[in-house]
């Protein structure tokens, strides 16, 4: 028996992949645990837009899982992602091109309709996707409990415990630091998008995902602070004033939800697993949840795989 | 010497807007600055994870009031400063313009006042005015921190002859050029003219590769900085030969016949 701690992103994907791998899987989620940041992502696979700030790494392991995610939600849409810049700021876009790749330079009309005449230039990651992530991670859980997964809120009693708590690991994790992040959820029936979109600029940039019936997804903040109060006046003037460059028809969207989290770092913000003794943490998903989590969740069966072979203790 | 510190770099770096807190600490490391700015106005109190790594990396550190807009706010971000780093430096931002970021002279005196007199080490980003400079000297500034251009800009001088007046006119006062520097040519210049220090975050935290970035700006600075100290030759309207022109071999005898006549 192997326990998973943890019930967002990293828990659930970590539990699923030990599943299907034949491993006997608990998930240990206390009622009483903090929401996961996941809930609150953006839930985009877009390991080629990452590639502007995140390191190489991210970007070829991040590929894989966009496949594992077509596998595992019915939310997944592949429809890549579109990259634009308000005028005055068109040279964020050759920034952004030359630090990235798998694009190409588009009319973003051409791509995106609603997006016709106010924006010359943008660029296209025809590969990339998303998903929704309330729902995918609704649906690893329920797919879980089909296979017998039992999710409790007990103590563990796997022979190895699989840690991925977030931020709760702190305890155990020194270098573990959050970062805030914020998002606003708004619904209009006037702007229509089919994939997400980046908005590049100097200093807020932002994107929207649409979330389908309407609902679109603003986000989100980076504030190097582990206050995880409500969203802030700024962050929320700075997010609505980017939606609003984007399509000034978001101006007239009802604001659904807010919302603030901190994401789980490490000192590079690159997600990974580490082993103490028969704990294995995974953690540090930083804004990669749902790119990295299935990545590191097929490591970690292949790291147990090892062990088991090696020190031979079965379940 | 800024508030009786010596420093060897002149190069004082921004710490805002790296990929990670790890590629930062390879950046202050690659570019020898020996002086870090940090914010606090958004992060607050709770932004401690963050401070304890750029703690770490051992550099000096003069805290900031970015995102300041008013005098009061940006007193009130100083004293938490204080508290939180244990130093009595304090880069004075007051922003008048949200949108240009242009500071805001009346209420950076203001706060310069204020701050002077409760013991702080006043680094002030203004303007080129000469006057507000003065006004900035008399508050108790020790140190003045013109502008090159707006704020994440990268534009270099843009008033570079208004800034040459200025060092001229603050020959005695350490000057350091803060913000709109894009490009380690740009800020080779600076140091060129004389300006004892170059502040800088953007042109580092948003290049592809902000190592090797730091470490092209830490190389142009001390390049420029040695150039000023050997003595730039003046520039002339007319070329002078560097060699004589009398006796080159291409010049055959009857040139040189006319040209001895």
């Amino acid at each position: 028996m192997i326990s998973v701690l943890g019930s967002g992103v990293a828990g659930l994907c970590a539990a699923t992949a030990l599943t299907e791998a034949g491993h006997a899987v608990e998930l240990i989620a206390p009622g009483d645990a903090p929401a996961p940041a996941s809930r609150l992502a953006g839930g985009m696979l877009a390991p080629f837009c990452e590639g502007e700030a995140a390191p190489e790494t991210i970007v070829v392991q991040g590929q894989a899982a966009i496949g594992w995610w077509r596998e595992h939600t019915q939310s997944f849409v592949a429809r890549g992602t579109l990259v634009v810049a308000p005028p005055r700021d068109s040279a964020e876009i050759d920034r952004f091109a030359r630090a990235t790749r798998a694009h190409r330079l588009v009319v973003p009309g051409e791509i995106e309709p609603d997006l016709a005449g106010r924006f010359s230039r943008g660029l296209f990651f025809d590969t990339e996707a998303h998903v929704t992530p309330r729902r995918a991670l609704v649906e690893l859980r329920e797919g879980l409990i089909a296979r017998g997964v039992r999710v409790h809120g007990g103590a563990p009693s796997g022979r190895l415990t699989v840690d991925c708590r977030g931020l709760a690991s702190a305890d155990c994790l020194a270098d573990l630091r959050g970062v805030r992040g914020e998002m606003v959820e708004l619904f209009t029936r006037e702007v229509h998008l089919s994939r997400p979109v980046r908005l590049l600029h100097p200093r807020f940039p932002c994107y929207v995902v649409p979330r389908g019936e309407g609902l679109f997804m603003l986000g989100a903040t980076m504030v190097e602070t582990a206050d995880a109060g409500p969203i802030t006046a700024r962050a929320a003037m700075e997010l609505l004033s980017a939606a609003y460059t984007l399509h000034p028809a978001f101006a007239e969207a009802e604001i659904v939800a807010t919302g603030s989290g901190l994401r789980p770092s490490f000192p590079d913000n690159i997600p990974r697993l580490r082993r103490e003794g028969d704990r294995i943490h995974m953690n540090g998903m930083y804004r990669h949840g749902f790119l990295m989590a299935p990545v590191l969740a097929m490591e970690l069966v292949r790291m147990i795989g090892g062990m088991d072979a090696g020190g031979g203790d079965a379940d | 010497m800024f508030y009786d510190v010596d420093l060897h770099s002149r190069l004082m770096l921004g710490t805002a807007q790296y990929p990670s807190p790890a590629v930062l600490a390879a950046a202050i490391e690659a570019s020898g600055a020996e002086v870090i700015t940090v914010s606090l106005r958004r992060e607050g109190a709770a932004g401690q994870a963050f401070r304890d790594l750029l703690r770490q990396s051992g550099r000096r550190i003069l805290p900031n009031t970015a995102g300041c807009h008013t005098a009061r706010e940006a007193v009130t971000t100083a004293q938490m400063a204080r508290e939180l780093f244990g130093t009595r430096w304090i880069k004075l931002e007051v922003i008048g313009h949200a949108d240009t970021l242009q500071p805001d002279p009346f209420a950076l005196l203001e706060a310069a006042r204020i701050l002077c007199a409760e013991g702080f080490e006043v680094f002030p980003y203004t303007t080129e005015d000469l006057i507000l400079g003065e006004r900035l000297i008399e508050a108790g500034c020790r140190v003045l921190m013109p502008w090159g251009a707006p704020i994440g800009s990268g534009q270099g001088l843009r008033h570079e002859e208004a800034l040459r007046s200025y060092r001229a006119h603050f020959a005695g006062v350490p000057v350091v050029i803060d913000a709109g520097i894009g490009a380690p040519s740009q800020a080779a210049r600076a140091m060129e003219m004389g300006f004892d220090a170059v502040l800088l975050n953007t042109a580092v935290a948003r290049a592809t590769d902000p190592v090797a970035m730091a470490r092209a700006f830490g190389t142009a600075i001390a390049a420029g900085r040695m150039a000023f100290e050997a003595g730039l030759m003046p520039r002339r309207d007319m070329a002078v030969a560097s060699t004589p022109a009398l006796g080159l071999a291409d010049l055959g005898p009857a040139d040189l016949g006319e040209a001895l006549a």
